[in-house]
């Protein structure tokens, strides 16, 4: 994964192994993605996923735990974010943010805020005071274009007969735009927007999606936002991260990121009481792995749903899969052998449809493999392998493309298998275990 | 169902009962506070005893003055809602003509201030010899000490009105601008043009070094931090005796010269030399419009850097310093510039101070001095030159004019010294400010860009600063 993340040029940030900690709480855990140059990347999730806080890590205004946060600008310089104090990634590596809780000048004026913002530049222009205070005319040349500019980001969101109004009398829609606005003036590559449509209604919505959409084609500005607003994820975003608990949950575009289950299952939520549960079957199976403990909660949450809502079976899911690993002829041959099977046995047979070639219907010899052994695989994971006919390492060896195609479209992972290996794990396991057998008494589904 | 028409005369009744009953009560409060404080005085006699002096009178006449009070504002309370509501305004007022154009009218006054003075004391005595030398109180006292104080708080406000440091050791620059001249002049000899600059220079650098450890605090405790420095400040001007002579001051400072021309009574003189009678007048009048010079370059400076983007930065400080990171702001550049600056100005007025008295001792430099020269800055409006200039010419003027009024004498009995009374007089323009004008006299501030018209802005929408 990493390996191929920082093979990809066309990145301007990359985020690798992000990993935040506040005391005990770890708000990131060991997150990666990146936001490609040009595009518009969204990141969401549920309220306390950490968003903010990969946003702060990104602006400097934390110090990430561990990770490397590297920024690559068009002419080629690279930046690690995370050794940069804030104003130096904004005034040397071009990242420009907004905050949640609108933070202006609210004494100053409109235009005054949009001035501010060019502080830099102006301040090389007045010679670092000193040329302005005595009179040089660059300074008066330089103030005279940083007006012209904040003029251009004015007109752009609606704000030029308000300029000489103070920030803080701007009603709430225009001062979100304004804080854009503010940002853009200070000339950045990457745009990071923290909830930019929060309180605005949907005209305004309407209005943001469109200045975001300008501002990334006029001038080429990437841009990463956290929203919760819907409407405009789906409607501008080109890629989108979820995050839950820290963790990242689905990763691509919004189509597919719409449909994951595990994303419905994260907005959508679980009761209470079965978190706790699953907490409590986590801790019994010794997952004390966070990744492994969102896996059993969102896996869990997608049974429910596909109860509630049998059109969201994952079996639609299947041909998304597809056509995103561009092998749909083999998924076809994927299930044919699988639905002959249940063909062949309707109503006696334990394996579940969408099965893979391999399946069996009872464990050789009566007892499972311990799958769980597997990096990757959690106790729910296990139940629906097994209920899908696997219970063996070797099952799991054998796996060919079209196999983890529908493996993975019933375990609702998308890229998982091969990404954590799970083939190589199996058949490293599948050739311990004939060496001892005796060791694997105790695992195992029951 | 309630008589609605018989609420209304009820009402204007109670008002007068109401007024008269808390103006009762108002009154016997001061009588119970101050029965003891003013009712009562015990002086030692020449035998080294204790003698209880009754002064009923004039207890009676503040308690008087207090129930008065208090029952015309309840008594006019009503009214004054009814006059509020039909004037309030919610934008910024436009500024008068008058208003726009006081900084000019009152830079050339200040300008024929002296002259001004010896005229009409001239006509008043019938000489002229007489005129310059009556208007030594007015052009010293008035003239230079209103000045000196004008230009501390205009320092003073970079700081804090503008970046929203609160500081309240400020004076540590003025005593260091003070003893750098008192020392280099007395040790070297140097000159007063040589020391002026120096003493700004090493009050700011004291205001870096000030700045450094406090960059991480906000609020209170910049406040107790900068409180502290200033004592720390004076503590050493106190007990590093060999230095500085400690509390004994350091004295005879050489003075200021015109271009070389000393002004001293002798053939080298100014007046000798321009042949003019002799008179301590000129060096006062000369040390007015240094001050007034110095003062004017002060407010420049100020007005100069609020259009530069440092100013500006200044200014966004105080809004908000996080989201002046987030746009590659050098808040830690940006603070100790504003100290350094400052301080500057301090350290100017300091060596002026030193060239003016000829003798600069630690008391000069109390916290009281930081204090009153913050209330100038906070009556005066955070960031509002002309507003700070109005506040330090009521808050020095008051306390001068107080040793004026001999007539207080005939009411309050002979030995009444009215300049006795001048921090009352602080504590009552105080109040009566922040309750009638919360931002001080200028509460809105003006933009330092504008696009199509320059609007001043509101006073409810600025920040007075995190510290």
């Amino acid at each position: 994964m990493i390996s191929e993340v920082q093979n990809n040029p066309s990145a301007i940030l990359r985020v690798e192994r992000l990993s935040m900690k506040f005391g005990g709480l770890i708000a990131i855990n060991d997150l990666n993605f990146e936001a490609k140059r040009g595009a518009i990347t969204a990141l969401i999730g549920p309220n306390g996923a950490g968003k903010t806080t990969v946003f702060n890590c990104i602006t400097g205004f934390y110090k990430p735990t561990e990770g490397m946060l590297t920024l690559t600008r068009q002419n080629g310089e690279e930046y690690l974010l995370e050794r940069m104090a804030d104003f130096v990634i904004t005034k040397k590596a071009k990242v420009a943010r907004t905050f949640q809780n609108i933070r202006l000048f609210s004494g100053l004026t409109v235009l005054e805020n949009l001035l501010v913002a060019q502080h830099n530049p102006l301040m090389l222009s007045s010679g670092f005071t000193v040329l302005g205070l005595l009179g040089f005319p660059t300074y008066k040349k330089a103030a005279g274009d940083a007006i012209e500019k904040a003029r251009f980001w004015l007109e752009k969101i609606n704000l030029v007969d308000r300029a000489d109004d103070p920030a803080g009398d701007l009603p709430y829609g225009a001062q979100r735009r304004l804080e854009i606005a503010r940002a853009m003036c200070t000339e950045p590559e990457l745009l990071c927007l923290d909830e930019p449509a929060a309180g605005l209604n949907a005209r305004e919505s309407a209005e943001l999606n469109k200045l975001l959409l300008d501002i990334r084609a006029e001038t080429g500005t990437s841009i990463l936002l956290i929203e919760h607003d819907m409407s405009v994820v789906m409607e501008i975003s080109d890629h989108v991260v979820v995050l839950e608990y820290g963790t990242k949950i689905s990763d691509g575009t919004p189509d597919t990121v719409k449909n994951d289950p595990k994303v419905i299952a994260a907005y959508l939520g679980v009761e209470d009481e079965e978190v706790v549960e699953l907490i409590e079957q986590a801790e019994a199976a010794g997952v004390d792995d966070i990744t492994a403990a969102v896996d059993l909660l969102s896996t869990e949450a997608l049974h429910e749903i596909e109860e509630a809502h049998p059109d969201a079976a994952p079996v639609e899911l299947i041909p998304a899969a597809a056509i995103a690993d561009g092998a749909s002829s083999k998924v076809k041959s994927a299930r044919k052998p699988a639905a002959k099977k249940t063909q062949a046995a309707p109503a006696t047979s334990k394996i579940k449809a969408g099965s893979t070639s391999n399946a069996l219907e009872a464990p050789r010899a009566g007892k499972a493999d311990k799958l769980i052994l597997i990096k990757g695989i959690g106790p729910v994971n296990e139940r629906k392998l097994n209920e899908h006919g696997i219970f063996h390492f070797d099952q799991i060896a054998a796996w060919k493309k079209a196999d983890i195609v529908a493996a993975e479209a019933y375990l609702a992972f998308d890229g998982r298998i091969a990404r954590e290996d799970w083939i190589g794990q199996a058949k490293k396991l599948a050739k311990e275990g004939q060496a001892k057998p005796a060791q694997k008494k105790t695992g195992g589904a029951k | 169902m309630k008589p609605i028409v018989d609420i209304e005369p009820k009402e204007s009744d109670s008002v007068f009962a109401k007024a008269l009953k808390e103006g009762l009560v108002a009154g016997a409060l001061a009588l119970g506070l101050f029965c003891l404080i003013v009712g009562f005085r015990t002086e030692q006699n020449i035998r080294n005893e204790l003698i209880l002096t009754q002064r009923w009178g004039l207890l009676a006449i503040f308690v008087a003055v207090a129930a008065v009070a208090r029952f015309l504002i309840t008594y006019t309370a009503p009214w004054r809602e009814e006059r509020k509501k039909t004037r309030r305004v919610v934008e910024a007022k436009e500024p008068s003509a008058f208003r726009k154009s006081f900084p000019k009218i009152g830079l050339g006054l200040l300008f024929i201030y002296p002259f001004l003075v010896i005229l009409i004391l001239a006509a008043y005595n019938g000489s002229m010899m007489g005129g310059l030398q009556g208007s030594l109180k007015y052009v010293d006292n008035f003239g230079i000490q209103i000045l000196i104080y004008v230009m501390l708080a205009w320092g003073l406000n970079i700081v804090v009105g503008l970046a929203g440091l609160l500081d309240l050791g400020y004076v540590a620059f003025y005593a260091v601008g003070a003893y750098s001249y008192a020392l280099l002049s007395a040790h070297f000899g140097f000159s007063f043009w040589l020391l002026l600059p120096m003493a700004g220079i090493f009050a700011a650098t004291w205001g870096v070094i000030l700045g450094f450890p406090v960059l991480r605090l906000r609020g209170d405790y910049l406040a107790i931090v900068t409180l502290a420095f200033g004592e720390i400040i004076r503590l050493i001007l106190i007990n590093w005796t060999v230095v500085t002579k400690g509390t004994f001051g350091i004295s005879g400072i050489a003075k200021a010269t015109l271009f070389g021309i000393p002004f001293v009574p002798g053939p080298n003189g100014f007046a000798a030399l321009l042949g003019l009678p002799n008179s301590g007048v000129y060096y006062k009048i000369f040390l007015y419009y240094l001050i007034l010079l110095l003062a004017l370059l002060t407010a420049w400076v100020t007005i100069r850097l609020r259009r530069m983007p440092i100013g500006r930065a200044w200014e966004a400080l105080r809004e908000d310093e996080i989201a002046c990171r987030s746009l590659g702001i050098n808040t830690t550049t940006t603070k100790l510039t504003a100290f350094a600056t400052g301080a500057m100005f301090g350290g100017f007025a300091g060596s002026f101070f030193a060239a003016r008295q000829g003798f600069v001792s630690p008391e000069s430099f109390v916290f009281l001095e930081s204090a009153i020269i913050l209330a100038m800055v906070v009556l005066g409006g955070m960031g509002s030159l002309v507003g700070i200039a109005i506040a330090a010419a009521v808050m020095i003027g008051g306390t001068e004019l107080l040793r004026e009024l001999e007539f207080l004498k005939l009411v309050f009995g002979n030995d009444f010294t009215p300049e006795l009374y001048r921090m009352l007089l602080f504590g009552l323009a105080m109040i009566v400010v922040m309750v009638w004008k919360p931002r001080g006299f200028a509460g809105s501030r003006e933009p330092s860009a504008f696009l199509h018209k320059r609007k001043m802005v509101s006073g409810e929408f600025t920040k007075e600063g995190h510290g």
